[in-house]
């Protein structure tokens, strides 16, 4: 178990005591390791139930959860959690503890030395981008809410887990805070290549964020299990397609850059409308549909000019 | 107007016994209180971990709240008879319900989440309670401990009709020490309850400065 393991899911069922029918029923799927798997539905549909069973908040009523081909049930509760990062929605910080004791405290229990903890906490709080002297000795309270989720996704981390579970981390965010943020995790995934389970009722946080992305409906039950690409350009049903929205065509844009595409040649363009080569299709689409026009130059990173775009291009794309 | 001035010559007059009677007094009220809190601290804090028993502690609460403190000793006159035992008795049942409720209250009323991520990373309950629980509940748990105070030691006045001394003892004896002598020793005790009050504020003051960084 060190920097990564998959999880699988193996009929793995929770009935509520008291309940009739399954919270999650029967739910079987393989997240590989090192990838994002968003588990996306309207609220009731068992995803939260998902991810706490695998750090056993929730237990398995039946089917088997096994992390790197062990069963959840056969590891020692205490030890396995330890081993999972786990980000909920408010964050859950410890409002007595300061940043750096909070990020610390998982380290601390498992008994590691001063010194090694000391510089855990300042490696995760460069990673997150809150320097350890500014913010090390606040208070989460002294933090704004994008500030504390960083802090809950570095607490997470501390003891690098080989999973995280995160249960819509950004929810409580407002939008631009959000959006963010998603750029930000995925940044970091990308360094720190954590099996990541996300749970996320909002299918453009699931498209942003899913290496793929299983959409489950009420009753637990398990729709599909794909690629965002194929999600929203084939999904399994009427109910997957009416989740994924009648824009889905527009969703498939925003997976596409303006780089993944063949631009016809640069040929001078209008002053300050320009795109950026990052830039994904759909908003590519909405400048040309803003600007009223068939074509706009695109540029790098550093406004070097790369190319021209055309609606043409981006419908054959789509 | 003339005895209530005479109570200020009677308390320089009887420093000596007021002083006495005052660390019967408080000798008193400080075994109740303690005993009390031993009873009541550690089910109170583990009813609210399990979250659960909320309507034992309003039960007890309410019910403590309705037993005026005479009867209560009337009635263990009845049971356990004249003496310490009586008075301690009546006291620690005076003293449970604020410190039971309080410390229901003082973990149930922390953040869920907070709860739920410490139990998923891990902690055991055990870490839960010592490292996350208890320094939330401080406040709450000590403004428990400070109700319970000022009221036992209000109510150990009445010890002294079941023999169990204090500054009751002055207050229902005008025969011996005459009004200013009752009203020097009610005044006496009303100075103690308050003293009492302000320190276990300051207390709880000093405790609860520093956390949290403000307001959340």
């Amino acid at each position: 178990m060190n920097s990564a393991a998959d999880i699988v899911f193996d009929e793995a069922t929770k009935t509520y005591p008291g309940s009739v029918r399954p919270a999650l029923d029967a739910l079987s799927l393989t997240v590989p390791a090192g990838e994002i798997c968003v588990l996306l539905g309207s609220s009731g549909c068992g995803k939260t139930t998902a991810l706490t069973l695998v750090n056993r908040l929730t237990e398995l009523t039946g089917g088997d959860i096994r992390i790197d081909g062990t069963s959840i049930r056969e590891q020692d509760v205490i030890a396995l959690r330890r081993g999972i990062g786990y980000v909920i929605q408010q964050a859950g910080l410890f409002p007595h503890l300061t940043i750096a004791q909070n990020i610390a405290t998982v380290p601390q229990v498992l008994g590691w030395p001063k010194p090694r903890i000391e510089d855990r906490v300042r490696e995760l709080l460069e990673l997150v981008g809150l320097p350890h002297g500014e913010y090390g000795d606040r208070y989460p309270a002294q933090l704004s809410g994008g500030q504390q989720q960083r802090v809950g996704i570095a607490r997470a981390l501390a003891a690098d887990p080989p999973i995280m579970l995160m249960d819509e981390p950004f929810g409580a965010l407002d939008p631009v805070t959000r959006e963010h943020m998603q750029d930000e995790f995925l940044r970091l995934h990308a360094q720190v290549r954590k099996t990541t389970l996300f749970v996320s009722h909002d299918i453009d946080e699931a498209v942003r964020m899913g290496d793929r992305i299983a959409v489950l409906a009420e009753g637990g039950k398990l729709l599909q299990y794909d690629t965002p690409e194929r999600i929203l350009h084939a999904p399994a049903d009427d109910y997957v397609a009416r989740f994924v929205g009648t824009d889905r065509g527009l969703k498939a844009l925003t997976l596409r850059r303006l780089s993944d595409l063949t631009l016809e040649p640069y040929a001078g363009g209008a002053n300050g409308t320009a795109l950026r080569a990052d830039d994904s299709l759909r908003t590519a689409l909405s400048a040309l549909l803003a600007a009223g026009a068939d074509r706009l130059p695109v540029t790098d990173a550093d406004g070097h000019p790369v190319g021209t775009v055309t609606v043409d291009l981006i419908r054959e794309a789509a | 107007m003339h005895t209530f001035l005479d109570c200020f010559a009677f308390m320089a007059g009887h420093f000596g016994l007021l002083l006495d009677r005052t660390i019967d007094h408080l000798l008193l009220s400080a075994a109740a209180v303690a005993l009390a809190l031993v009873l009541a601290l550690p089910l109170g804090v583990w009813l609210g971990h399990r979250g659960r028993g909320s309507f034992l502690t309003v039960s007890v609460s309410n019910i403590g709240r309705a037993l005026p403190s005479l009867a209560l000793i009337a009635i263990f006159l009845g049971l356990l008879g004249i003496g310490f035992v009586n008075v301690m008795t009546a006291l620690v049942v005076m003293a449970v319900p604020p410190a039971l409720t309080h410390a229901y209250l003082s973990v149930e009323q922390i953040d869920r989440d907070v709860v739920r991520a410490a139990r998923g990373m891990g902690l055991t309950e055990r870490q839960i309670l010592t490292r996350i629980e208890l320094p939330l509940a401080l406040p709450v748990l000590f403004t428990g401990i400070r109700i319970a105070a000022v009221y036992v030691i209000s109510s150990a006045t009445l010890a002294a009709v079941a023999g169990g001394g204090g500054l009751g003892d002055i207050i229902l004896n005008q025969v011996s020490y005459g009004l200013s002598g009752v009203i020097a020793a009610a005044l006496w005790v009303a100075a103690l309850a308050l003293a009492a009050d302000a320190l276990f504020g300051m207390l709880g003051t000093r405790i609860a400065r520093g956390r949290y960084g403000g307001g959340r």
